[in-house]
């Protein structure tokens, strides 16, 4: 019978089924960051457990750390203890790699998987956090978990899961010159909504997504779960093969060719049944920027504001009156009449070194509008910062009015320093645009780089096709 | 975990759908590194009129009296009502743990976010799916009734309203049996460690690069 990538990637994992249907399902690779993880080792400990297999875990610190003045430390003593646990935990249990705060190669958790090869195709990956969706890219299974599941999985290497629903979703065609990864996924959430992929796992597909960079995919499965799935995952193909290629953790050798044969049947058969098909024109997708406070209140650069009346459903009319009262918007206003306040290039969504390239291509020669008060970027990863700075973006961004700072999650959820006032408006390439998200009364616009570039350089926003055609 | 089987409970309704985590419990008090404490900071932007930060004294600050769970009528709650896609966005647990540390045991809605309904189940915290037309009376009920209230009765998988009308709903044979018996989700898992470990073997051979 022929199997969907998810029937294929679920079948190698399951452990035990319980006779409900839910299954154990092993656990390759476990991610951990100081947040969501200190009440699990805590856990472990008073039960007086072991962790199961130490080398499935890579853990870092980026919720919490500060973007600049890393000599001074972490400021902050509550986010100071919860990185310090992190330390004591990491050093008492052992891990397969650990990149503390100021490691060079230290990072959001999301971006520094992939980069150090420790994300591998057909590996079941969970962290406690809910982008970890992100890996997916990769055609794993990589599930967001809570914080009792940290502890589970580290107890018993397996994750308690019932299967979801198998959801395609196929873009097929070109994308138009300035749109991206970013424009895309955003433009399916305003599709399919927030909930839309609940209940379901997702595959993306068709030939927009083949054309996609690694970087561009994990832009895409990054916010499956923003449209409601746990887990969304792209098909295994010379491009994912390619990007893992000599990567610290990736099989060598013998182990690569053997890798690579199996990998290379993590696709779909071509006839495999899906329980929901949702189909998208690439070539129809126009920059997207977010007007409210949920990443499914989307529109097009070109497009305007809606106003609570276009909404028949009464629950859904009360929530863009509450979302346009508090994102400070009249309904009607054109998208590229908005002005703003401050720029946020960054997160796991967009922090990569191809969104740097593109959000610096755009930047160069040019500079930020008087009326920005703050432009940061801030790189995914050391590594990232390394590389930019090795092909001069840095220089670029500096020039034309960006600060350039350390690795971490920064603004995207601001529990460190940088975030918003209240009142205040960014343009941010994070994922989320919840009341609070960025700053307590802070109002986000989702975005591409591309697009956060333009609208810094406009000082509102702008489509970034105007500026590079 | 704490049990649940039946529990009869004051009901209040929060009627907004895509209710994110971040709205549950705001970043600032994810830096804690327990369990416990959360309540006082539950729905924080919207349940007080200044900003709040962890360690602050929450008795003192001022509350939003617009805010559902301010009022005086809902005072003591142990059931939420709610709309569709309730705790959308982050995994954050201390979501379902502020919650719980509220008062609440159960929360009635049309759809639930799937990481949050599960972590909902590690905590005692029980999410029940219902009908949207059965979601919709139950807020006119709750709205128009001062002092409303209902039992979840989960061996029986129903909601009892005080006039008789019975919902029923579903839940899976598994997190039943856990929830009624208070189970530990890690310990049942570890009935299994042999399989576990023969699984592992297993996948050691076949990827051995699984386990560098």
């Amino acid at each position: 019978m022929s199997k969907t990538l998810y029937d294929k990637l679920w079948e190698n994992h399951v452990v035990h089924t319980e006779a409900d249907g839910t299954a154990l399902l092993y656990i390759d690779r476990h991610l951990v960051h100081e947040v969501t993880s200190p009440q699990a080792f805590e856990g472990l400990k008073l039960a007086g457990r072991k962790p199961w297999r130490v080398s499935s875990i890579v853990a870092t610190a980026d919720h919490n750390t500060p973007t600049d003045h890393w000599e001074k430390g972490i400021q902050d003593p509550v986010s100071r203890q919860q990185v310090e646990t992190l330390d004591a935990n990491i050093h008492e249990v052992g891990a397969l790699a650990y990149f503390p705060f100021k490691d060079k190669r230290q990072g959001i958790v999301h971006v520094i998987g992939p980069e150090q090869g420790a994300t591998l195709p057909g590996m079941t990956v969970v962290c406690g956090d809910s982008h970890t969706s992100t890996h997916g890219a990769f055609a794993c299974l990589a599930h967001g978990i809570g914080t009792s599941e940290v502890e589970h999985v580290l107890a018993t290497q397996c994750l308690l899961q019932k299967k979801s629903k198998a959801m395609l979703i196929k873009i097929e065609g070109k994308v138009g010159a300035g749109v991206t990864a970013k424009d895309i996924v955003l433009a399916l959430i305003g599709k399919i909504g927030t909930a839309g992929g609940t209940g379901y796992a997702i595959e993306f597909g068709g030939s927009a997504i083949r054309a996609l960079s690694m970087e561009g995919r994990m832009t895409v499965c990054n916010m499956a779960i923003e449209a409601g799935a746990r887990v969304g995952f792209v098909a295994v193909d010379e491009t994912a093969i390619e990007y893992l290629k000599g990567r610290t953790f990736s099989p060598k050798a013998a182990d690569w060719e053997k890798a690579t044969a199996y990998w290379r049947t993590l696709i779909s058969d071509a006839d495999a049944p899906f329980d929901a098909v949702v189909e998208l024109d690439a070539s129809e997708i126009a920059p997207q920027v977010t007007w409210g406070t949920s990443p499914e209140m989307v529109a097009s650069i070109e497009g305007r504001v809606p106003a609570p009346e276009d909404f028949s459903d009464p629950v859904k009319r009360e929530g863009v009156a509450r979302a346009l009262e508090y994102m400070g918007l009249v309904p009607h206003t054109p998208i590229n009449q908005i002005m703003i306040d401050k720029v946020f290039i960054g997160s796991c969504t967009n922090s990569r070194i191809e969104d740097l390239r593109v959000a610096a291509a755009v930047a160069k020669g040019r500079h930020v509008a008087a009326n920005i008060k703050l432009a940061l970027v801030v790189p995914g990863s050391g590594l990232v910062k390394h590389q930019a700075e090795a092909e001069g973006l840095d220089k670029i961004f500096l020039a034309a009015g960006f600060e350039w700072r350390q690795p971490g999650c920064s603004m995207c959820l601001a529990m460190n320093d940088d975030r918003l006032l209240p009142g205040e408006r960014c343009a941010s390439t994070s994922n989320r645009n919840f009341e609070g998200r960025q700053g307590n009364g802070g109002r986000t616009h989702l975005l591409s780089p591309a697009m956060a570039v333009a609208a810094a350089i406009a000082g509102h926003f702008s489509d970034v096709r105007e500026l590079t055609s | 975990m704490e049990k649940f089987t039946t529990h009869e409970g004051l009901v209040v309704p929060l009627d907004r759908a895509n209710v994110d985590t971040d709205a549950i419990i705001p970043k600032q008090f994810l830096k804690s590194i327990k369990r416990s404490g959360f309540g006082p900071n539950a729905f924080d932007e919207w349940r007080y009129l200044d900003h709040g930060e962890p360690g602050m004294d929450n008795a003192n600050r001022i509350k939003n009296p617009d805010f559902i769970l301010n009022q005086q009528r809902y005072q003591g709650a142990s059931i939420l009502l709610v709309r569709s896609n309730f705790g959308c966005g982050s995994s954050r647990e201390h979501a379902p743990w502020a919650l719980q540390d509220f008062g609440f045991r159960a929360i009635l809605g049309e759809s639930f976010a799937d990481i949050f309904f599960n972590n909902c189940f590690k905590n005692g915290l029980l999410p029940i799916l219902l009908p949207k037309a059965e979601i919709d009376a139950l807020f006119l009920l709750t709205q128009s009734t001062p002092g409303f209230r209902i039992t979840v009765d989960l061996a029986a998988q129903v909601v009892r309203r005080p006039d008789g009308h019975e919902i029923p709903f579903v839940v899976d044979a598994f997190r039943k049996e856990c929830l009624l018996n208070g189970w530990d989700d890690i310990g049942l898992t570890l009935r299994h460690a042999e399989k576990i470990r023969a699984f592992e073997v297993q996948r050691r051979i076949e990827q051995p690069w699984l386990f560098a």
